[in-house]
């Protein structure tokens, strides 16, 4: 798995690549929560549209994200979800809990 | 169950990095038996799934204990009919595992882990704990419904 991070105004959108499972989850979750609780950044942006796999420590690293965004206020948006990760979130039964856009566009927009 | 063919065997370390290496050769072997990708998708989610809980739960988080790990062809009954199948059996020497206390927990109650057990009855058509000679043994089916390998794999 790759993280890269790039900044738009107050906002961190991280590009992820690859599989993110037992090994690979824990770098999802520090970047996370270096963002949320030490950088106090408004917004985090998740792309997945790269990623090829997800296991349930993905989700646990996402929910981990989506608690500590909701601990400070800021907001945690995924979007480019392919199907293989749609149905991941889904088998969860957390997909509604999480803000999912299509595209980044409306995930950065005001 | 009337036959059985052993596909394909892995004895591998109990390390993180080895599970995309698992992934990947599940995922070919589904596809040439003939599953659909959800499918494959499904087996290959239930067996990573199954692998990092005995990383995590059987061997405390040790990299270098073994894991042993068997594909095999079964014909069974299913439904009333004669079905082929995939059955994988995983095996591990770590702390003994209570099948009891394997259940998961309420998927209304929102927080991280405890979803690989969940993921693993959702994927699979049986999933049977054991434990044989000191070691852990996990039995994971899936029903194959279009007989007969994919033609050109």
């Amino acid at each position: 798995m790759q993280i890269a991070a790039r900044h738009l105004d107050k906002i961190t959108i991280f590009d992820i690549s690859g599989d993110i499972d037992l090994a690979t989850s824990p770098q999802l979750r520090k970047a996370l929560l270096r963002e949320f609780r030490e950088l106090k950044v408004p917004r985090v942006v998740l792309n997945l549209g790269a990623v090829r796999y997800m296991d349930s420590s993905g989700v646990a690293s996402l929910v981990e994200g989506l608690k500590a965004s909701r601990d400070v206020g800021s907001r945690f948006i995924l979007f480019g979800l392919n199907r293989t990760i749609r149905e991941v979130l889904q088998l969860s039964k957390l997909v509604k809990i999480f803000e999912i856009y299509d595209n980044e566009e409306q995930s950065v927009a005001p | 169950m009337s036959r059985s063919s052993l596909l394909l065997r892995i004895e591998l370390q109990s390390n993180p990095e080895m599970l995309c290496v698992v992934r990947n050769a599940l995922g070919q072997l589904a596809a040439t038996l003939g599953f659909s990708e959800p499918e494959c998708h499904a087996v290959v989610l239930a067996v990573d799934e199954a692998l990092t809980n005995i990383i995590r739960h059987a061997y405390l988080g040790d990299a270098e204990q073994p894991i042993e790990a068997s594909f095999r062809r079964i014909h069974l009954l299913h439904d009333g009919q004669g079905r082929d199948a995939l059955e994988i059996v995983l095996e591990d020497r770590g702390v003994t595992v209570n099948p009891k206390k394997m259940c998961g927990r309420k998927l209304e109650d929102v927080r991280p882990g405890g979803l690989g057990l969940h993921f693993i009855r959702e994927s699979m058509d049986t999933v049977e704990f054991s434990r044989r000679k000191g070691r852990n043994q996990l039995r994971l089916v899936k029903v194959l419904h279009v007989q007969g390998p994919r033609k050109g794999s």
